[in-house]
């Protein structure tokens, strides 16, 4: 139970942290904004590498694996895209 | 578990992590700070990653290969993606965070010896949330891409068929809780789910897309954030919780811009009211086409130009083109501007990466609510490829689909050029007066090729 009080609170605040940053990004940024936190959902890969370990039942690693897979796609493709996208995004010269 | 270095340590990483995605995601909120506020998050990621990779009794030949795999799609798709396929490829990676996710809770469901009922209850979630995610962002891809049509889909009883998936799932969580040993019953969650994530989003159409895909961004960040839970592992359920807030947050916003309910874009029905005035009654022999000479005059003596850009101008791939017009009034000292709609295009700041793209300087776009005030001081109000967001039976017909939208004031300036193919509806499938006006000229064409040749008859002039 101390552990979830735990873990609901940091659930809490980030949302809130969340929230408080979002909304002053401008609209012209929104598609960046959307493909970087795309990035950011790909932490999922670090439980996929923990599932991986050598003592789980196999099925374990596999599932793993593919989870690997799915989520470095998330995390390279979202941020090389990202910042493609920024680095387009020029002020006045 | 344990690691090769102190726990503690790694802990710290992931709250340094955790920092470095907030510190980045702040970084957004201004174009000159945002490419370093993406390499500050990606250098999180990468802290998160390595400290974890020094957990006991990791097989790394594996994950290798599911990070060679991935990794190697994800470059070569970031590289490669067109400006104007941003749409459908944000789409497909919101996908595959919500698949990782699924793949994820199932894997740790087969490792935890005797979970309690807060674990179960996680994985069940994370199981259906990401899974909705996964099925939900691939019908969503394959709209963008055309691969499948991009009209709403539906079949009778649809509600009531994804009420039942959908409570079948819940009550397969209710199950898992009860009977932890019961794998059988994730998988019958993902499954359901991954049902209930097609049928939710076929029924959603064109215009309607950048709210279906900033929510699907937010599940996404959910399902990391559920995954988070299950491993009990802060840095996950942070970063899952800063996407899930942002999902939400562009969802409200494109919500807003429609004057619509999220209820409404999901489970209701966006189409022609039989009612409305048809197409001959608002046209009416009243419409006036023009050439890219005559255009062309007009721009030449005009002082303050705006552009508003739609989805239209994507088709096209006229973002270029109409960077070369502006160029050629620039020179002769004309002011010209943009107005972006927030629902203009198929994602959220779809209009303003497209012309990012074709350089134009961030300063020159003006959102809808700051242009708006100063439509009377615009001589030539230039519109490509827009039609919902510029109609103005929004403020005058309370009857109309559209009533209420809140709408780019186009009308209000001296002279209006709408750049178009034909006077076909837009997606709220109702005529246009803006079209018939007395200020409006129609230049009938493709984009890019109208504006190839107003840009060729301004040379002239």
């Amino acid at each position: 139970m101390h552990e979830l009080v735990q873990a609901v609170t940091v659930f809490v605040l980030a949302v809130y942290i969340g929230f408080e940053i979002i909304t002053k990004v401008p609209p012209t940024l929104h598609t960046p904004l959307m493909s970087g936190s795309n990035a950011i959902s790909g932490i999922t890969l670090i439980g996929a590498v923990i599932s991986t370990r050598v003592d789980n039942p196999k099925l374990a690693t596999i599932l793993g694996v593919c989870a690997v897979a799915f989520a470095m796609v998330n995390v390279v493709g979202g941020y090389m895209v990202t910042h493609r996208m920024l680095d387009m995004f020029k002020g006045k010269r | 578990m344990t690691f090769l270095i102190d726990i503690g340590w790694v802990n710290l990483a992931y709250v340094a992590a955790s920092i470095l995605f907030i510190s980045g995601l702040k970084g957004l909120t201004h174009p000159r700070t945002a490419v370093r506020g993406n390499l500050m998050s990606a250098v999180g990621m990468l802290l998160a990653v390595v400290v974890t990779l020094l957990a006991n009794g990791l097989d790394y030949q594996w994950i290798l290969l599911g990070a060679v795999i991935g990794g190697a799609i994800g470059a070569v798709a970031a590289a490669r993606v067109q400006m104007t396929q941003m749409p459908e490829m944000v789409a497909l990676f919101n996908g595959f965070g919500g698949g990782a996710s699924v793949l994820v809770a199932g894997a740790a469901f087969l490792i935890t010896a005797d979970p309690n009922a807060q674990t179960t209850i996680a994985t069940g979630l994370s199981g259906l949330i990401g899974a909705v995610t996964f099925t939900g962002s691939l019908i969503a891809f394959l709209k963008l891409a055309e691969i499948m049509p991009g009209r709403a889909i539906g079949f009778p009883g649809m509600k009531i068929f994804n009420a039942v998936v959908g409570l079948g799932a819940l009550a397969c969580v209710g199950w898992l809780t009860v009977d932890p040993s019961a794998t059988v019953a994730y998988w019958i969650i993902v499954a359901a789910a991954g049902v209930l994530g097609v049928t939710l989003t076929i029924p959603i159409g064109g215009a309607d897309m950048p709210v279906v895909i900033s929510l699907l961004n937010s599940y996404s960040g959910l399902a990391a954030t559920a995954t988070g839970f299950v491993l009990m592992n802060n840095v996950l359920i942070i970063a899952g919780s800063l996407v899930g807030a942002s999902g939400i947050i562009l969802t409200k916003i494109m919500c807003k811009a429609m004057n619509r309910s999220l209820t409404s874009v999901l489970f209701g029905t966006f189409g022609p009211s039989a009612d409305g005035p048809s197409a001959d009654v608002v046209y009416g022999g009243r419409v006036k086409s023009t050439s890219p000479e005559e255009v062309a005059m007009l721009l030449e003596n005009a002082q303050r130009v705006l552009v508003v850009p739609g989805y239209g101008m994507a088709v096209a791939q006229a973002q270029h083109t109409v960077r070369d017009m502006a160029n050629l009034l620039e020179a002769r000292g004309v002011l010209v501007e943009y107005g972006i709609h927030p629902v203009a295009g198929r994602m959220p700041g779809h209009m303003n990466v497209l012309l990012a793209e074709a350089d134009v300087p961030y300063e020159s776009l003006r959102e809808m609510d700051d242009i708006n005030p100063e439509m009377e001081q615009v001589d030539v109000c230039m519109v490509i490829g827009a039609n919902d967001v510029v109609n103005p039976v929004a403020r005058t017909d309370p009857q109309s689909p559209i009533a209420g939208m809140p709408i780019i004031d186009v009308d209000k300036a001296r002279t209006v050029v709408v750049v178009k193919r034909s006077l076909s509806p837009g997606f709220a499938g109702i005529p246009n007066p803006l079209f018939a006006a007395d200020n409006t000229l129609m230049m009938f064409g493709d984009g890019k090729k109208a504006l190839q040749e107003l840009n060729s008859a301004l040379k002239d002039v």
